[in-house]
Formats: C-alpha cells, sequence, structure tokens
C-alpha cells in the first residue's frame, strides 16, 4: 500500500519516441489519445487503485511573498521555463513494481500515426505515515 | 436516547456473516447484506437497542439478503433458499470469526485488498471509514472491496488456512496507514485481541503482546511541537504502563510454551525496551540475542539493520558499524543509522553528511523532518 505520482511533463521531460507535438495530430488522434487517457482511469478505478487525475494549463505564473503589508509578486509567464508539468495521475498500489508497470501502460497512450507516444513518465513516491513498529 | 454500542455492534459483525453464510448465502452478498443491516443499526438502535443485538442483526441481513437474492436470482434458487431457512439454535460464533479472518487474509488476495477486506468484513468499518483511513477515494475503496470478495469467492470456508497469512494482515493494519476518523492502531489491537480469544496460537498471543507493547508507547511518540521523538528521547512518563503489564504478561505466557515464532521475539524486544526506566539502562546485551534470534528466524535484512544498531549500543559503535558494513547498503535506514553510529563515534563530520543523505531517501514526512533536524543539529554545532 503505497502511493506513487505518475507525473506528465509537456517540457523538460526526455523526448519519447513517437516525439510528434499534439498540434500536429489528427483530430482522430487526439480523441483515441484522450480516451485511452480515460480508458486507463476507469480501469483503475475498478481494480482499487485511483486516487486522483489531473490536467494542468500549460500557462502559470510565480508568486512570492514581498513583505508585510503588501500585496504578494506576480511574474511570468515564462515561455523558457524548462520543467512544465501538463498533468498528473495519483495511484495506491501494492509496491514499487506496480507503480511501473502502471506508468509503462500510461505512457503507451497513442499519438501520431495512431502509435504509441513511448512518453517519459516521471513516478515518484509519497512520503507515508510513519510505521507504529519502529525498532 | 442511548449512544450507540459501537464496539458491540463491529464485535458482532463476523459472527453474523458466518451465520447468514451457514444458511446458505454466498460469502460475497452475506457481507453486503450485513453491511446494510451495520447502517440501518447505526441509525436505529440509538433511540431503540434491541434486547437481542446479534439477533437483531442476524434477522435484518437475512431479510437484506432475501430482498438482494430476489432481485437478482432465479425464482427457484430463492424459493429453495426460503425452504431451508432459519436454522435456530445457538451459532458457533467462535468458528465463524475464525474462518472469515482466514478468508480475508487469504493468500491470493493482494495485501491492500486484503487489509480492507479484514477491515469491512471482521472488523465492521464502512467503506467509507476504510477509503477515508487510506486517503482514497470511497469509489475506487469500494472496488478495492468488491474484487477482493470476487477473487476469495470460490475459497470454501471449511478448513482453517495459516494463521501466519492472518497476523501479516494484522501487522499491517497496525503498522501502516493514515489514521483519519478511524484509529486503526487501536482497531489492529481489537481485532487481534478478538482473534487470540477464539484461537490458541503462541504467534497470536505474540502479535498482540507486540501491539501492546508499542501501542503502549503512543503519547510518546510525538514530542510536544508535533515532531517524531525517537524511544531514546520519548519521555518514559508518558508511556501507559498498564497496558505495557498486559503486553508483558500475554508475552511471557507465549514464551512460556516454547514455540517461539518472529512476533514473540519482536515483543521480547519491545518488552525489553519498556523494562528500561531510562534509555541508558536499556538492556542491548539481551536485545542483541533476541534479534540474533529473529534473524534465524525471518532471515530479514531489516532485522539484521536493527541487530546492527543494538550492537553499536551493546559494544560500541564501532562494532555497530562493523555490524552494518556486512549489509546492503541499499537497504531502507541503512544511511540513517550509520549517520548515528558515525555521530556516536565522535564523528561528526560524516555524521551530518550521511543524516543529510538519509532524509532525501526516508519514505514518511516524520522520519525526514527528524533526520532533516539531526543534519542541522550538528552542522550548527560545527560551523561558529
Amino acid at each position: 500500500m503505497a502511493k506513487y505520482l505518475l507525473l506528465k511533463h509537456y517540457r523538460g521531460a526526455p523526448a519519447p519516441v513517437n516525439d510528434v507535438p499534439m498540434d500536429r495530430w489528427t483530430p482522430e488522434e487526439i480523441s483515441a489519445h484522450m480516451r485511452y487517457m480515460q480508458d486507463f482511469a476507469d480501469r483503475l478505478e475498478k481494480t482499487g487503485e485511483f486516487v486522483d487525475g489531473q490536467a494542468l494549463a500549460a500557462e502559470g505564473a510565480w508568486v512570492r511573498y514581498d513583505g508585510e503589508g503588501r500585496p504578494p509578486v506576480t511574474d511570468g509567464p515564462f515561455a523558457e521555463t524548462k520543467d512544465l508539468i501538463a498533468g498528473w495521475m495519483v495511484i495506491d498500489v501494492d509496491g514499487y513494481a506496480r507503480a511501473v508497470e502502471l506508468a509503462g501502460e500510461l505512457s503507451a497512450a497513442p499519438g501520431a500515426g495512431g502509435k504509441p507516444i513511448h512518453e517519459w513518465l516521471e513516478v515518484r513516491p509519497f512520503l507515508a505515515a510513519p510505521p507504529t513498529v519502529t525498532e | 436516547m442511548t449512544r450507540l454500542d459501537e464496539a458491540l455492534l463491529r464485535s458482532l459483525t463476523p459472527g453474523v456473516i458466518g451465520v447468514l453464510v451457514r444458511r446458505g448465502a454466498d460469502f460475497a452478498a452475506a457481507e453486503d447484506a450485513v453491511q446494510e443491516a451495520l447502517v440501518e443499526a447505526v441509525r436505529v438502535w440509538p433511540s431503540d437497542q434491541p434486547r437481542d443485538p446479534k439477533g437483531w442483526l442476524i434477522a435484518v441481513a437475512w431479510r437484506r439478503f432475501l430482498d438482494a437474492t430476489r432481485a437478482d436470482v432465479s425464482r427457484r434458487r430463492r424459493e429453495d433458499l426460503v425452504d431451508q431457512e432459519p436454522v435456530p439454535g445457538p451459532a458457533p460464533a467462535v468458528d465463524d470469526t475464525l474462518r472469515l479472518y482466514f478468508l480475508c487474509a487469504h493468500p491470493s488476495l493482494t495485501p491492500s485488498s486484503a487489509v480492507a477486506l479484514t477491515l469491512r468484513a471482521v472488523g465492521g468499518l464502512t467503506t467509507r471509514q476504510v477509503a477515508r483511513a487510506y486517503l482514497v477515494p470511497e469509489a475506487t475503496m469500494a472496488q478495492r472491496i468488491s474484487r477482493a470478495k470476487r477473487t476469495v469467492s470460490g475459497v470454501r470456508l471449511d478448513r482453517p488456512g495459516d494463521v501466519a497469512t492472518v497476523l501479516r494482515v494484522l501487522y499491517l493494519v497496525f503498522n501502516e496507514g493514515y489514521s483519519g476518523d478511524v484509529d486503526l492502531a487501536a482497531e489492529a489491537v481489537r481485532l487481534t485481541r478478538q482473534l487470540a480469544a477464539v484461537i490458541d496460537h503462541p504467534e497470536v498471543a505474540g502479535l498482540l503482546a507486540l501491539m501492546l507493547l508499542h501501542h503502549a508507547r503512543r503519547a510518546a511518540r510525538t514530542a510536544p511541537d508535533g515532531a517524531l521523538a525517537p524511544l531514546a528521547e520519548q519521555d518514559r512518563g508518558r508511556w501507559d504502563t498498564r497496558t505495557i503489564a498486559e503486553g508483558v504478561g500475554i508475552l511471557q505466557a507465549a514464551l512460556a510454551r516454547d514455540r517461539l515464532g518472529e512476533f514473540q521475539a519482536q515483543a521480547a524486544v519491545a518488552a525489553l525496551h519498556a523494562d528500561a526506566p531510562t534509555a541508558a539502562e536499556t538492556d542491548w546485551v539481551q536485545i542483541v540475542e533476541w534479534y540474533d534470534e529473529l534473524a534465524r528466524l525471518t532471515d530479514s535484512p531489516v532485522v539484521r539493520l536493527n541487530r546492527a544498531v543494538a550492537v553499536g549500543e551493546a559494544d560500541g559503535p564501532r562494532a555497530g558499524l562493523a555490524a552494518l558494513a556486512e549489509l546492503d547498503a541499499a537497504l531502507p535506514r541503512h544511511t540513517a543509522v550509520a549517520a548515528y553510529l558515525y555521530e556516536r563515534d565522535g564523528d561528526p563530520a560524516t555524521a551530518a553528511r550521511l543524516y543529510a543523505e538519509a532524509a532525501q531517501k526516508a519514505s514518511n514526512l516524520a522520519e525526514r523532518d527528524h533526520l532533516t533536524r539531526q543534519a542541522a543539529r550538528l552542522n550548527a554545532r560545527r560551523s561558529p
């Protein structure tokens, strides 16, 4: 029982095998991709492993504290940000091996030409609750 | 209006499922029907607690089962069942309860499925409570439980399984989980106590003792600022001495039967810690001996890591580091143990570096914060 984040990047991940930007796909290929993602999430719910899945807009801003009584400073969006997160899925599985297996399946989502993208996904374990037995 | 006796309600759950199964219901349908009866009891009992709570639950669950059967199964099958029921007379609740423990921990289930099914069918928790305890959506937990029920649907309930599989599931409930509104550690203690009442087995007693001895320290495990307090730094005045005494008593009775197992040995280590008025008075020599026993019983690398810590205390940090050097450096907590031993050996620079490295590898937040604080403490002392 461990939670993992499967992180999708717009930018910042190594190049996938089927490296064609989405705006060069056919509309049908885009629909097929979206359907694959939805089916994947539905299947994980049925196996009792789904926790959450969200997509993020590509544009965001940097925000920081600017001192007592002053409004926060905002900056951006920056077109050149190196690392840009596209979305995530959170899964609750029996272990790391299963997390890798599922990430592999998610990475097989179809892209241009209806072929798997082989997209690199980042797999990150959640920090768990501390165990009760410590010695 | 009386308060709902939730403990009573939950303790009756496995026996009621057993009665339905013996009357001919399959396990999955019986478990669903009893879950509905529990929900009904939560609604009705506070204003009108029945004189025979178990009889009430059986009657309501059986009715729900028949309703559901009527909805899905052919008329002939239903009529057969109605013709057969009910078989009155005293229910052998002990056997029913025990069989359910075995079924819910069946080796064909993954650990997370076995845990979820045990908490619902044996523990009488609702799907929502189990979902919250493990921070997953209720729909996901519902699917996990119904899948687990399908997996064990072909398992016959009439023969006992291996008690070790049940103990592993109960240990997982005790040791892992986030505890929302359900206190999972307390629930694990209750389920293990209930198991110990229906089966006479020294390892069941050993696990119960282990849980009680750790549970007794719970209040002291968290420092006033919320940080994790390691054993050596705990305020021992906050340990629950009554629970310790109970755990030690159960352990001694189990050990006297001379059938040692890993949970008894682990409980013996916990009992030696509980017995020390201060950390400095801990009998580390005996603890090392128990870890030697444990290593013989389990050959677990985690045990050998803990043994290296104990050796470091019993024979000095150099001996601990030598014991550690024989183990795979990729083991969880290996770096943290090394950091501790280097600090005790008078090498704060290496210790600080290793504490920081160990914090990066920590698998939980409390441990990561603790290790980061150790690194910070040593770094602050070294730089002017």
